[in-house]
């Protein structure tokens, strides 16, 4: 077996505590949330903190509480699996709770969070793997070295952000809430993002994510979650696909999200994707044509890169599968979408 | 072997009934039994290598070369020598004594000698007083690398031989070449009234035990050296420790514990093997050595990757005439049992269709890569895959049900093939017609509409065969029992029982002989200094030459008992029956006495009780170079139907069954019969569809860990059904051949025969990813465009 690297671990009960424990040594600290990233990563030597702080004990962090004008909060330190089977999230954001399902396997979405998952490192084939593999390689660009290997001698880290649960969090608008020495901020989670794969959160070393807002929906929304991968449990996305649909009473579009995840370093956008899908009628041919044109675009916008393990062209080739099946999903209500 | 001629194929009591279906003399063979050990396996209580905690004991690592192929210039150790913690550290140097599983090309050493040959190849081991010590001294150790040019491309290595992976092969980079000619092919396949002919390519795949390699090894005062090790080769073990270590092998003890695992991936001695014991008699304390799983996937021998080249000619009423075949086997790194694999790829094709003329060109070549070996159906499940893609091809040009076809070139029971194998019982047929029916072929095939289709594929396999790895005259399988007066019994094998069963199946046999409660048998088994030697759990052996060997020993103790109680009643031996803990007069039913009190008695007549028995093969296969190797005593035979679903949109195959009908001879448990046969047609589907060992262009192993090399979840298992057949083989144990590898076989290229009964298309080269299959689609529109409706199925 991998051994655990040697660090002090910290188990506050408070929040104020886990901050204090961090601003200790901000660069040389890490929190822990459910470990599931975070254990293996430290195993490979990705990581290397003298200090781990974990938030498990910090009752506040685990609740859901309705704020003022119809928002959500979550605590970061939700277990997915609640996320995944909370009745309030699967009715008024179904895409979240579809997504949160799909992550890994059962025992790892009762250890693994909400917050945990929306921090998830970026993945790459040649970055998670052990010490004695990266050395062998040369390391890469994210970790050690200076190349990126993706492309052969690219020098720019494009691994890839597998969080299942961000692109879903993108079409619902949520928002971040940040804690950290200097106080609170709120940050919308479309400007969380970097286009950096070696760092591609605006997170920094001291601040906890300890709640993540949703604005409200309304009775029209709609939503799903589509998820390739090789087997139907376990695997990381090799493409994910976030849809929202948003209906008015007459049953037309009236606004309608698509974000893409596995691909590069943060989720993607689908652009002007209201300029096909907006007042379209779902239902009928007019939906039909407007659903294949909608993944069409989302097919000229997407480019797999051989980041994560799995032929690319092949993941190419699932944007549009993908985008048609999750947005006639999401009209549906029946996602989540994966295994097709 | 005498063995075998006592024993029939009948209950020890009461006549052989051969097709009888209830089994009526039996009390506990052909009885879904428990394993003996299963209990103990479902609370945790059983023991593995790493289980072992031994006082004092110290940990192990090994430095792993970061280059495919280079020389070493200087090793220095001081540093990591001088770390606190640290009580030893050796290299190539200190073991340079070669060894390999097979006596003819052993060109291993437990560490690098000069070269080392892939990425991952073991350069120097450590000793510390824990594993993290132990790892921190291996960043201490400062190896000087001249790197050389590398091999990855089998292809290659067929023509350039400069610079050569082994210096004193004569062969450069070709490992083993074998081409074997029966009768006139060029001559058939000219008369052949059809000739299908293509390539085919097997990627490869490893075996993924869920239990890593573990091995401890401890030295007492005296000198005995005492190793366990996650082996399924104790005996090659031993001989290679003595070997290597240069030690009387009398002085040498091999245990191997509970085992979690092995399909072939512990059948050769390893690095961990000879280091921790090394490690342990220079620093006089035990050693533990547990690999992670990334070293398990670099010490890798599992599935060769193959390029196939098939022709096959048969009449127009489908009748073969010839097959020609030429393959090229990347072997990795090292020969490891290469020289079998070699043959194997050719000589274990010949059924269970007849082939009259037949010729086979095989060419193991190294490469820079991690070395390949034995994985279930060593040999025989690529070239299989290959075939029964092309026999498939044959049916569909000839316009015959692919059934059909096969059932036409049956080679029937006790004959010979064109290679010289006997075969003897054989229940291929019956195979084809379980599946036929099961999966409601007749009706169903062609009929499932588009994107759904079945497939069949048939194999054969060995139980082991008569070619000892090392010559030998001496019986291939051993049993020794000891009795006593309080009715125990233990039965001491040489066995490696690696989850297979393979101590329960003694178990049932000696009490099934001796008439005895199951919980009265204990099993000692896979322990060099107790047990008699076995060769070890290879080539679907161990049941067909232990179970001989263990019934041989259970008759003669019996004969004893029955002799004594027979004296004791007065009464005619045939009167004395040993049956459920008990022995009864047959002929009074009020005289009956436990057997304990039956072993009492005839303890008290003979002596102590104790029996031995043995297996070994009669004289087998071709009279030619390599004509016993794949030479069997006994071949079981397999047929699978698979029903799949192709989405035409993600070209993903999804298996939704697969029917499996295998002829084993007899089960001797039909439970542990039937998960023989799912869990290798589990293994054989997801080579088919998920898993793939290779290397990326550095040479580096592609995901050496278990997230990354996918075997399939409990929810990407179709629905398995196993169905038995019985042929009743006149020399297995009771009639029983193998069940633990043959049944994989079909798996793969029934697949690829189903897909195209769904869709259209052949795939002839593995692993059939949605890519490809959407690829073939692509070409198969193409070509077809304007003749068909544009129909697809959609997911």
């Amino acid at each position: 077996m991998l051994r655990m690297p040697r660090f002090e671990l910290l188990e506050p009960t408070t929040l104020e505590a886990a901050l204090s424990a961090l601003a200790e040594r901000p660069e040389k600290s890490m929190v822990i949330a459910g470990g599931t990233d975070l254990l293996p990563n430290l195993k490979h030597e990705l990581f290397t903190p003298e200090r781990v702080v974990s938030l498990a004990r910090i009752a506040s962090l685990r609740s859901v509480r309705e704020l003022d004008q119809g928002w959500l909060s979550l605590g970061a330190m939700l277990k997915l699996e609640e996320i995944a089977a909370h009745e309030t999230l699967r009715r008024r954001y179904p895409a979240l709770a579809q997504a949160a399902s799909l992550v890994a396997g059962p025992q790892l979405r009762t250890m693994g969070t909400l917050g945990g998952n929306v921090l998830l490192d970026t993945r790459c084939q040649w970055y998670n793997q052990t010490y004695f593999w990266r050395q062998a390689l040369g390391f890469c660009l994210k970790k050690d070295g200076t190349l990126c290997h993706v492309v052969e001698g690219g020098s720019k880290c494009v691994a890839a952000a597998s969080n299942d649960t961000a692109p879903a969090l993108m079409t619902l608008g949520a928002e971040l809430v940040i804690v950290g020495p200097a106080g609170q901020r709120v940050v919308r989670i479309d400007d969380f993002w970097l286009a950096d794969g070696a760092a591609n959160k605006k997170l920094d070393p001291g601040e906890i994510l300890v709640e993540i807002r949703l604005p409200p929906t309304t009775p029209g929304h709609r939503g799903a979650y589509g998820k390739l991968r090789m087997r139907d449990s376990i695997d990381f996305p090799l493409l994910s696909v976030a849809a929202r649909v948003d209906l008015d009473s007459s049953g037309k579009v009236s606004h309608a999200d698509l974000v893409i995840g596995a691909l590069q370093a943060r989720p993607v956008r689908i652009k002007k994707l209201d300029s096909v899908l907006a007042g379209v009628q779902t239902g009928g041919d007019a939906w039909k044509t407007a659903v294949s044109q909608a993944a069409e675009l989302a097919y000229r916008q997407c480019h797999p890169m051989p980041n994560v393990p799995g032929d690319h062209e092949w993941r190419r080739e699932m944007v549009p599968v993908y985008v048609r099946h999750t947005l006639e999903s999401a009209v549906r209500g029946d996602g989540p979408v994966h295994g097709l | 072997m005498s063995a075998r001629e006592i024993h029939g194929i009948g209950a020890p009591f009461g006549p052989a009934q051969p097709g009888a279906p209830e089994n009526r003399e039996f009390a506990l063979i052909g009885k879904p039994t428990a394993k003996i050990d299963g209990l103990a396996k479902a609370t945790g209580a059983l023991q593995y290598a790493d289980d072992i905690q031994l006082p004092g004991m110290l940990h192990a690592k090994t430095l792993r070369s970061p280059h495919a192929h280079a020389r070493i210039r200087s090793i220095d150790v001081s540093a990591a020598l001088a770390l606190p913690g640290v009580h030893a550290v050796i290299s190539g140097r200190d073991l340079p004594e070669r060894y390999g599983v097979i006596p003819w090309t052993q060109d291993e050493t437990a560490l690098a000698v000069d070269k080392v040959r892939f990425i991952g190849d073991p350069v120097a081991a450590v000793a510390a007083v824990d594993e993290d010590t132990a790892n921190q001294a291996l960043r201490l150790i400062k190896v000087e690398y001249e790197p050389l040019y590398a091999y990855f491309d089998p292809r290659e290595s067929l023509v350039r031989h400069d610079p050569v992976i082994h210096e004193d092969k004569k062969d450069g980079n070709i490992s083993k070449h074998v081409e074997l000619v029966f009768g006139d092919v060029e001559g058939e396949l000219k008369a052949s009234d059809l000739v299908v002919e293509d390539d085919y390519t097997f990627h490869g795949t490893t075996h993924a035990a869920i239990e890593p390699h573990c091995a401890v090894a401890t030295q007492a005062a005296d000198g005995l050296l005492t190793v366990w090790s996650s082996t399924q080769i104790t005996h090659y073990v031993h001989r290679a420790l003595a070997k290597v270590l240069g030690l009387d092998p009398a002085r040498i003890r091999v245990v191997q514990p509970a085992l979690g695992g092995a399909f072939g991936g512990k059948s050769d001695p390893f690095s961990l093997e000879f280091c921790v014991a090394k490690l342990a008699m220079i620093t006089g304390r035990p050693v533990k050595m547990l690999w992670t799983r990334e070293e398990v996937f670099y010490a890798h021998r599992g599935r060769h990757p193959m390029q196939l080249h098939y022709r096959t000619g048969v009449t127009k009423d489908g009748r073969i005439r010839a097959v020609d075949a030429r393959i090229l086997i990347d072997g990795g790194s090292y020969s490891s049992f290469g020289l079998v694999t070699t043959y194997y790829s050719g000589q274990l094709l010949t059924g269970p269709y007849d082939f009259p003329t037949y010729r086979f060109h095989s060419t193991r070549v190294f490469t820079n890569k991690p070395p390949c070996g034995p994985k279930r159906g060593h040999g025989s499940v690529q070239p299989r895959f290959a075939f029964e893609v092309q026999l498939d091809e044959v049916a569909e040009r000839l316009g015959l049900d692919p059934i059909e076809l096969r059932r036409r070139n049956f080679q029937g029971g006790h004959t010979r093939t064109v290679n010289g194998q006997r075969i003897t019982s054989n229940g291929f047929l019956k195979c084809l017609e379980e599946v036929e029916r099961a999966s409601g072929w007749q009706q169903r095939r062609g009929k499932l509409g588009r994107g759904r289709g079945l497939g069949i594929a048939g194999s054969m396999y060995i139980s082991g065969t008569n070619y000892p790895v090392y010559p030998n005259e001496m019986p291939q399988a051993g049993i020794q029992i000891a009795a006593e007066r309080s009715g125990r019994v233990t039965v001491f094998t040489g066995g490696n029982d690696i989850g297979q069963g393979s101590n329960s199946m003694v178990a049932y046999i000696v009490a099934e002989e001796l008439g005895l409660d199951l919980a009265q048998v204990r099993v000692v088994a896979a322990d060099t200094d107790l047990c008699p030697v076995d060769l070890g759990a290879y080539s679907s052996r161990v049941t067909f030459m232990v179970g001989n060997a263990a019934i041989d020993a259970a008759r003669k103790l019996r004969a004893l008992i029955v002799e004594a109680v027979a004296a004791e009643w007065k009464v005619e031996q045939a009167r004395v029956r040993l049956i459920n803990g008990r022995v009864i007069d047959m002929q009074d039913s009020a005289r009956s006495i436990s057997s304990a009190q039956a072993l009492q008695i005839t303890e008290a007549r003979h002596d102590t009780l104790g029996s031995t028995g043995s297996y070994n093969t009669p004289k087998l296969g071709g009279d030619y170079r390599g004509g016993t190797i794949g030479a069997s005593p006994a071949y079981s035979f397999t047929a699978h139907v698979v029903e799949v679903q192709v989405c035409e949109e993600t070209g993903r195959i999804r298996v939704e069954r697969c029917w499996i009908a295998h002829d084993c001879g007899r089960a001797l448990n039909p439970m542990i019969v039937a998960g023989q046969m799912e869990g290798s047609a589990y293994m054989g589907i997801a080579e088919a569809l998920l898993e793939e060992h290779g290397v990326n262009r550095f040479g580096l192993h592609a995901g050496p860990s278990l997230l990354d090399y996918r075997i399939p979840t409990a929810i990407d298992t179709p629905e398995l059904a196993a169905r038995i057949v019985e042929s009743l083989d006149p020399e297995g144990p009771y009639g029983a051949k193998e069940a633990g590898e043959g049944p994989l076989h079909p798996s793969i290229p029934a697949i690829s025969n189903a897909v195209f009964d769904a869709v259209g298309i052949r795939l002839r080269h593995l692993p059939f990813t949605p890519g490809k299959v959407l690829e073939q689609l692509r070409t198969a529109r193409a070509m077809t465009q304007g003749k068909q409706s544009g129909q697809v199925s959609r997911c």
